[in-house]
């Protein structure tokens, strides 16, 4: 009933100690994510909530724990740094929360990730959470709902925003997926797309993109060309002055490319309800979904 | 943040790229010393901005160009004169313009042929991309458009840096032979090296030229840094020019607020970019026109909501105030509590519609309803969008 991740889920937070990171470690743990250890350089040999172990290095971890995600609240400067040290550590799934990471650092670390098997969410996005079984992120727990939507998007907000008109509804969430807002990011809408069309547990999607780059045409061309399954969108920014940068990074539109006119131009055009406001996101889905 | 030419010229030559000699001054008594630098010859005098079509711009008293070429040191000084203090206003400024507050003289280079050559970190490949084109001195995306073999690419990786091979196809693109592939290598390798330490999103020469004697220059300059990495560039941080920012802004990034001004009159506050762009689309497409973007972020504070909405009533446009915010790990009673101290601390005169979903939403609506302020609570965000649009119409 989901992609990514699920009840087996082993995590660990890089982190732990700061001040964002007990805080949503101890969300997360709350909703019941199987937090197995945390990671902190210098504080090894510690206990998070007298029950987590910390330990100094990611790779330490990894060997006496059996962790198979990571979660990063690492502050901007140094968060580049901890990506790296988890791909090292052979983490399948690296979550990065934070915000405010140099374009010049997410570079190297792409060039790294493209040569390794792990996968990265983010960095500046809310998390991914498989409801009811693993919450690896900042989204408040207790709007989702188990179901057979999934849900991928650049904003944080905006995802609560859809996934709370669903859960109203009545219509519960397979996974929900925060990509993040930065211009290099570690997944994309197209990944997360072809993740859910390939799970036999979700029977329908919401997108919901933004102005900047072409990754929800992107998206578009894949849906056109091999979803089956039921799309609805939404695309944020069409009153967004050309040339500024809307809060995130990656929310920017240059030289005429990137608006959200060519990008809900492409949705139309490869068959996906597109959502006329931001307050119709699970209606326009429920025109084209029954469940 | 972006700098201005005479700045980026400086990098230019401290990263061994060559440029014609300039100098610049910000007022007139300087002018003299200024021009004394340069070598004998024409002078090109240029106003400072930072906006593109300054050369096509018009300044408000009317006075043409932003960029002149003069004879002689005298005409050189007369033109400084016209254009300091004065406002250009070009295709890029909005009808407003900008006050020229720095005069850049250059010595005047003789052109044999323009090209155009740029760095930017390229979200497709999420690596740098050298673009080189034949075609200087014009829009890159035409020539991208009309005429795209004109142009030569060069994807770095960013683990190895620029190649010299890859500097030599960009030379060998743009039909340079012997000498001159020599002197684009070693330009393009400043270039990058400039791009990659700095942390630039990015650097453009527009134009690059050729000159009758043989010489690859850099006649124009415009590089711009990534934010997120300012933070280990205090020589950087030196160049911002506040002058070139909305006030407005300046103040809202003092208190963490991400704020843009925009034209319209209903203003918004909000939680989270992608819901801040979100409910600027909706007031839109309900009708009205937003009068701002501004994102308070996920933590958002009293204090910061109190400072938002300072920013948010200092502009004159705004009639009225549409509050959205979706309480995460922020719950609403205590959002509804910054919003009604804040309300109150401003002495709020204008229209204010209250969107709030989430934890607590039920207490912190109650809060609101039992305030003796006027403050329309709405249910959903198409809700919020119709009340706000209304209420400022009837005004």
């Amino acid at each position: 009933m989901s992609i990514l991740v699920n009840k087996d889920t082993r995590l660990l937070v890089q982190g732990i100690t700061g001040k964002a990171g007990s805080f949503h470690a101890q969300q997360c743990l709350e909703y019941g994510t199987n937090i197995v250890a945390g990671v902190t350089p210098g504080r090894g040999g510690e206990r998070f909530e007298d029950k987590v172990p910390v330990f100094d290095t990611v790779a330490t971890a990894v060997r006496e724990t059996g962790a198979n995600a990571s979660v990063i609240f690492v502050p901007p400067a140094f968060a580049g740094d901890s990506i790296l040290e988890a791909i090292d550590a052979g983490i399948e799934l690296v979550v990065c929360i934070t915000e405010g990471i140099p374009v010049r650092d997410m570079a190297e670390v792409k060039v790294k990730l493209e040569q390794s098997r792990t996968r990265l969410i983010g960095p500046n996005c809310p998390g991914i959470i498989t409801p009811g079984q693993c919450k690896i992120g900042i989204m408040p727990g207790y709007i989702h709902k188990p179901g057979k939507v999934g849900v991928v998007s650049r904003s944080g907000t905006l995802t609560y925003e859809a996934v709370w008109q669903l859960t109203e509804r009545g219509y519960g969430q397979s996974t929900c997926i925060g990509i993040g807002g930065d211009p290099i990011s570690g997944t994309t809408h197209t990944d997360a797309i072809r993740l859910f069309n390939e799970d036999p547990d979700t029977e329908a999607m919401i997108l919901i993109g933004e102005i900047g780059g072409t990754a929800e045409e992107e998206a578009a061309a894949y849906i056109k060309e091999h979803v089956k399954k039921p799309v609805a969108a939404f695309i944020a920014g069409t009153t967004a002055p050309p040339g500024r940068r809307m809060g995130h990074a990656g929310a920017i539109v240059s030289g005429g490319s990137g608006t959200a006119e060519a990008k809900i131009e492409a949705m139309n055009d490869a068959g996906i309800e597109v959502a006329e406001t931001p307050s119709h996101m699970a209606e326009a889905l429920l025109r084209v979904y029954k469940g | 943040m972006n700098i201005h030419e005479y700045q980026a010229k400086e990098l230019f030559a401290r990263f061994g790229v060559p440029v014609p000699a300039g100098c610049d001054a910000t007022k007139e008594a300087d002018f003299g010393p200024a021009l004394e630098k340069l070598p004998e010859g024409a002078i090109v005098v240029k106003s400072q901005i930072h906006a593109g079509g300054r050369g096509k711009g018009t300044f408000t008293d009317g006075f043409k160009g932003g960029v002149k070429l003069a004879k002689t040191r005298e005409e050189a000084v007369e033109y400084g004169r016209r254009m300091l203090g004065n406002t250009l206003v070009t295709h890029q400024t909005g009808p407003e313009g900008r006050k020229v507050q720095t005069i850049y003289f250059c010595e005047a280079s003789d052109i044999e042929k323009e090209y155009y050559l740029a760095i930017v970190m390229d979200r497709a490949t999420s690596r740098p991309v050298i673009i080189a084109s034949t075609e200087g001195g014009v829009d890159i995306e035409k020539v991208a458009e009309e005429s795209p073999e004109k142009i030569t690419r060069a994807v770095i990786d960013p683990t190895l840096g620029l190649r010299p091979y890859q500097a030599r196809n960009i030379a060998f693109g743009l039909g340079f032979r012997g000498e001159q592939v020599k002197q684009t290598v070693k330009l393009l390798d400043g270039l990058y090296r400039l791009f990659w330490e700095k942390d630039a999103s990015l650097v453009e020469v527009n134009p690059l030229i050729t000159t009758p004697a043989g010489d690859v220059l850099a006649l124009d300059a415009k590089v711009g840094f990534d934010d997120n990495a300012l933070f280990r560039h205090p020589d950087i941080v030196a160049y911002r020019d506040l002058n070139e920012e909305d006030p407005k802004e300046i103040e809202a990034s003092k208190a963490s607020l991400n704020y843009i001004a925009l034209d319209g009159n209903i203003a918004c506050m909000v939680n989270g970019a992608g819901l801040a762009m979100a409910t600027m689309d909706i007031i839109k497409h309900y009708g009205g026109s937003p009068a701002n973007f501004l994102d308070v972020g996920g933590g958002a504070n009293a204090e910061q909501v109190t400072q938002a909405f300072n920013i948010i009533l200092k502009d004159e446009n705004v009639k009225g105030i549409l509050v959205n915010i979706f309480g995460g790990i922020m719950k609403c009673d205590v959002i509804a509590t910054g919003i009604l101290e804040a309300a109150k601390a401003v002495h709020l005169d204008r229209p204010l519609v209250v969107r709030l979903e989430g934890t607590n939403v039920e207490e912190g609506k109650k809060l609101l309803e039992q305030s003796d302020l006027k403050i329309v609570s709405a249910d959903t965000l198409a809700d919020a969008a119709r009340k706000i649009v209304e209420l400022v119409s009837d005004k």
